[in-house]
């Protein structure tokens, strides 16, 4: 077939396109994540029975809205990398923003800590497992993210998977919150981040093999 | 002065282009057939300069390129020029030829130039030596037929649900289908 012909078929009878069909694609593909995540949680973790007192602490807020910022700019730049010639700037830099806050506070947190007290402020009760069973919910949640970059166009693979890797481990974390007992931001801080790096690293590795197209 | 010129010259090209594929978004097919003939000349010049030891190769990855570009539509930003949203996937797709057939030292320019996709033109195509009607005809017939109604025929969406007894969303999803099938076929060389 020449080029012309295939244009002329490519043409010939044109669907209109709606626009945006990506949005409603991840808010899918994050719907079903989360729920399965939260199914596995409550499989095999359970809700915390002492939720209904660490809500009234000021530091489970922090730790939530710390994990909710790190998702939502997880699904920005996983939303621009399935599209072909998007911009990734400034997003680095957002991201870095309240990683670094919450070094500070966590920094700050130990240094008023007094010395014999830091240990526990920094390895909590759950140091050992927190990343792994971070990582674990974010399964259900990559898996959906990976389906819904799969209909757009991701160009940039490993970063693409990346991305896919990094949403699902803050969606895992929002999620973890319910199980976990640990409050201070200086365990948040390294713990939890390092438990959202787990699948980014994963996703970064798998990326051209899961998405290339 | 020059510099002036080509820059003006690529904004023309890209907002031409454009206002021709956002007509085409919008189901107008001339405007669309204007837009990836205009697209496949870019493209051909495109290709044409980064597949020095390859020739041969130019023509088959037009036609997958334009492909794509068709499958991937919907992932357009009308926000975003459409050069870069054009040449991200050319790149992607000379990307993934070279990185198949192992053989990066074909490059003889670093792909992120500055020149731009619409900078250039080539309207002489060669032949492809791939054919895509030979890999549409090993599509599953019922993606192969609406194609073949819908897409060579011209026949309306209506026309060809009443003809082969499908309903008009499923032969929307099979035209749809079949060329995505069609674009992992010519990417795997069957």
């Amino acid at each position: 077939m020449r080029t012309d012909e295939l244009v002329d078929l490519l043409a010939c009878n044109v669907e209109v396109v709606a626009p945006d069909s990506g949005a409603r694609r991840f808010a899918w593909a994050l719907g079903a994540g989360a729920l399965g995540a939260a199914l596995l949680m409550a499989a095999t973790l359970g809700v915390n029975p002492a939720l209904a007192a660490y809500v009234q602490q000021p530091t489970f807020w922090l730790k939530v809205v710390f994990v909710a910022v790190l998702a939502a700019i997880g699904l920005v730049m996983a939303q621009r990398l399935s599209r072909p010639g998007a911009r990734l700037a400034p997003m680095p830099a957002v991201l870095a923003m309240p990683v670094l806050a919450m070094w500070m506070i966590g920094a700050a947190a130990l240094l008023s800590a007094p010395a014999e007290a830091r240990a526990g402020a920094f390895f909590g009760q759950t140091w050992a497992v927190c990343p792994l069973l971070v990582a674990m919910l974010a399964a259900p949640v990559f898996a959906g993210v990976i389906w819904a970059m799969k209909g757009l166009a991701p160009t940039r693979l490993r970063l693409a998977g990346a991305a896919a890797g990094f949403l699902s481990g803050a969606v895992g974390a929002l999620v973890y919150c319910l199980h976990c007992p640990e409050l201070a931001p200086s365990f948040i801080a390294f713990w939890y981040l390092l438990g959202m790096l787990i699948p980014t690293v994963v996703g970064a590795a798998l990326g051209s093999r899961l998405l290339q197209w | 002065m020059q510099r002036t010129d080509n820059k003006a010259r690529l904004t023309a090209g890209e907002n031409r282009l454009k206002d021709l594929f956002v007509l085409g978004q919008a189901g107008d097919a001339d405007a669309y057939k204007s837009f990836l003939t205009e697209l496949s000349g870019h493209l051909r010049a495109y290709l044409r300069r980064r597949l020095g030891a390859l020739p041969d190769e130019v023509e088959d990855l037009v036609q997958e390129t334009l492909l794509a570009v068709h499958n991937q539509r919907h992932t357009y930003d009308v926000d975003r020029p459409l050069t870069a949203w054009v040449q991200a996937i050319a790149k992607f797709k000379l990307v993934d030829l070279l990185r198949r057939r192992a053989c990066r030292e074909a490059l003889t320019d670093p792909l992120d130039d500055e020149v731009g996709l619409f900078a250039a033109t080539a309207t002489e195509s060669s032949d492809a030596r791939r054919d895509v009607a030979k890999l549409l005809d090993g599509l599953p017939d019922r993606q192969r037929q609406a194609i073949a109604l819908v897409k060579l025929e011209g026949r309306s969406v209506a026309e060809t649900a009443r003809m082969t007894g499908m309903s008009e969303s499923s032969v929307k999803v099979g035209i749809h289908r079949g060329l995505k099938a069609l674009a992992a076929k010519i990417r795997n060389g069957t």
